[in-house]
């Protein structure tokens, strides 16, 4: 018999530190929508999704209320659109990602990913036309995420992706002006990106996975912050295995709901992903945590080894609670969606460069993070660069979604909305890497013995 | 199927008998109560059994939401399940 304990720490855990499983993505392959006219190409990814994903929102809802934990995003990833349209005749992506968004909307998902291509070692015809329509795909469509794998620690990194990248996401922030450079908020370039990732904007579905396959994303900073708020001033073993039994506990509920879903959608389940992903909830934060181990600010001296520790100790924790663990599995630190984050950023006490040292020990990068918008393509390059040198040598995923806000300059706010949040503009260094950008060519992979 | 309804909010006459009313209305089985008040704030724990309810669960959860909600009362139903998944291995 559960304790009163039990009970009420769960119900504690939900309604006042704000536990919630972040979302439900149902992965779906579209491989088999190729086709070599485009429309009838757009109209199978159009039937598919509709068919697959159709009860995905009513079954996440029903789940919701059974057990009583909010599900906070039902959404769809799919197969890398670059390798389902590679055979089509056209030379026109945007469509594509039109179809993506009205399945979107027919089946009520919050967001759909999988407008990808992965170009790690090289580009493919489908790889160009997809990079080149992602500002105006963006812009055109709401629901729709982008991602672009541009370095991996076996290939390398490709650095006439990695240029071209820097101008897709200056132009997706000019096509979205209006709107600070939403599109940008919807656009993600990895290192090492991971095929059953449920979380946005970087979900897409791999080639190397089922049909179609559920998987689940837990979140739950306030509860490890309001867990270790009973541990103060112990020592770091204590801080470490309070954070593994919070993590066991989330995971768990996530394991629960993941194959809960997966028996009444009837499809395979996938994975968990073991994240910590705040919202800009005051009590949901991940830089909260960091301080309550005892940084006055988060960014501070301290800051990196204070993750290094969350990040294994979430993943520890919850490696034993799910039957398979995936995705990015560790700590988030977007800076828009996180209010300790926003609150350290507009202070001046977080940097750029911290957080890019920050990305080295968890996952998963440089996360919605806004800049000034006279930032050169030139420089967003090289900030992707340095992301993924980092993923490539540690053999782990980063990413860089960037917001290069047009008309905004360092100390003001990009207001991006709901979970987004907002960000405070952020100085990047001012000295060129125009040259560095624009010799093209490839990074070669990384020596794999030898450490130090 | 089994559940946890939990009432918490301002002590006062009656809470249990509203609350039990309101589940015996609907067939719902009691298997066990526990419950306290802490410095006027009543709390209380039920198992209950929803085997013999016709009404769908989510249509539950909302009947008591809103039944608590004109008391001043929270009150959640929740399938044991996820109490189990957290805290038994």
């Amino acid at each position: 018999m559960l304790s009163r304990n039990e009970i009420m720490q769960t119900i504690q855990m939900i309604d006042q530190q704000h536990l919630d499983i972040r979302t439900i993505t149902m992965g779906i392959s579209l491989l088999s929508c190729a086709d070599a006219d485009p429309e009838v190409c757009c109209r199978k990814i159009y039937d598919k999704i509709c068919r697959r994903a159709e009860r995905l929102v009513p079954t996440g809802e029903a789940i919701e209320t059974e057990f009583g934990i909010p599900i906070v995003n039902k959404r769809i990833s799919v197969t890398p659109i670059a390798l389902v349209t590679a055979g089509c005749e056209t030379a026109d992506y945007v469509p594509f990602a039109k179809a993506l968004d009205r399945a979107a909307r027919t089946c009520g998902v919050n967001f759909i990913g999988g407008y990808s291509a992965l170009v790690q070692k090289g580009l493919t015809e489908a790889d160009r036309k997809l990079m080149n329509a992602i500002p105006e795909a963006l812009a055109e469509t709401e629901l729709v995420c982008a991602s672009v794998n541009v370095g991996s620690t076996r290939a390398g990194i490709n650095m006439d992706a990695v240029r071209t990248m820097g101008q897709v996401v200056k132009k997706t922030a000019q096509r979205t002006a209006d709107r600070d450079g939403f599109g940008c908020a919807k656009l993600v370039v990895f290192c090492n990106a991971v095929e059953d990732n449920p979380f946005m904007a970087g979900a897409f579905h791999g080639v190397g996975e089922a049909e179609s396959v559920i998987n689940v994303g837990v979140s739950g900073p306030g509860v490890v912050y309001h867990a270790l708020q009973s541990v103060k001033g112990q020592p770091f073993d204590v801080v470490a295995e309070t954070v593994k039994k919070t993590a066991f506990r989330i995971t768990r509920m996530g394991q629960l709901v993941a194959r809960e879903a997966s028996a009444r959608l009837d499809t395979p389940f996938g994975i968990v992903d073991l994240s910590l992903a705040p919202t800009p909830a005051v009590g949901d934060s991940v830089a909260r945590i960091l301080e309550e181990m005892g940084l006055e600010v988060c960014g501070t001296h301290g800051t990196t080894a204070a993750l290094a520790l969350l990040n294994d100790a979430v993943k520890k924790g919850g490696v034993m609670a799910s039957s398979h663990v995936g995705g990015l599995s560790g700590a988030f630190i977007p800076v828009s969606e996180d209010e300790g984050m926003i609150a350290a950023a507009s202070s001046g006490a977080l940097t750029l460069d911290k957080l890019e040292a920050m990305t080295c020990v968890c996952s998963v990068g440089l996360d919605m993070i806004a800049v000034p918008g006279d930032t050169t393509a030139a420089t967003i390059a090289a900030i992707i660069a340095d992301e993924a040198a980092i993923g490539m040598v540690n053999n782990k995923t980063t990413a860089v979604r960037i917001i290069p806000a047009p008309g905004k300059r360092v100390g003001d706010t990009v207001e991006m909305g709901g979970l987004l949040g907002s960000a405070p503009v952020m100085p990047v260094h001012r000295g060129s890497a125009e040259d560095f950008i624009s010799r093209g060519g490839r990074i070669p992979a990384p020596l794999h013995s030898l450490k130090n | 199927m089994r559940a946890i309804v939990t009432v918490i909010g301002q002590d006062r006459v009656g809470i249990i008998a509203d609350v039990t009313a309101l589940l015996a209305k609907n067939q719902i089985n009691v298997l066990d109560i526990s419950q306290t008040v802490l410095q006027d704030y009543f709390t209380m724990i039920m198992m209950v059994d929803t085997t013999e309810s016709e009404l769908p669960f989510a249509e539950l959860a909302q009947l008591l939401a809103q039944e608590g909600e004109q008391r001043a009362l929270s009150i959640h139903i929740q399938r044991e399940d996820i109490f189990n998944a957290m805290h038994r291995i």
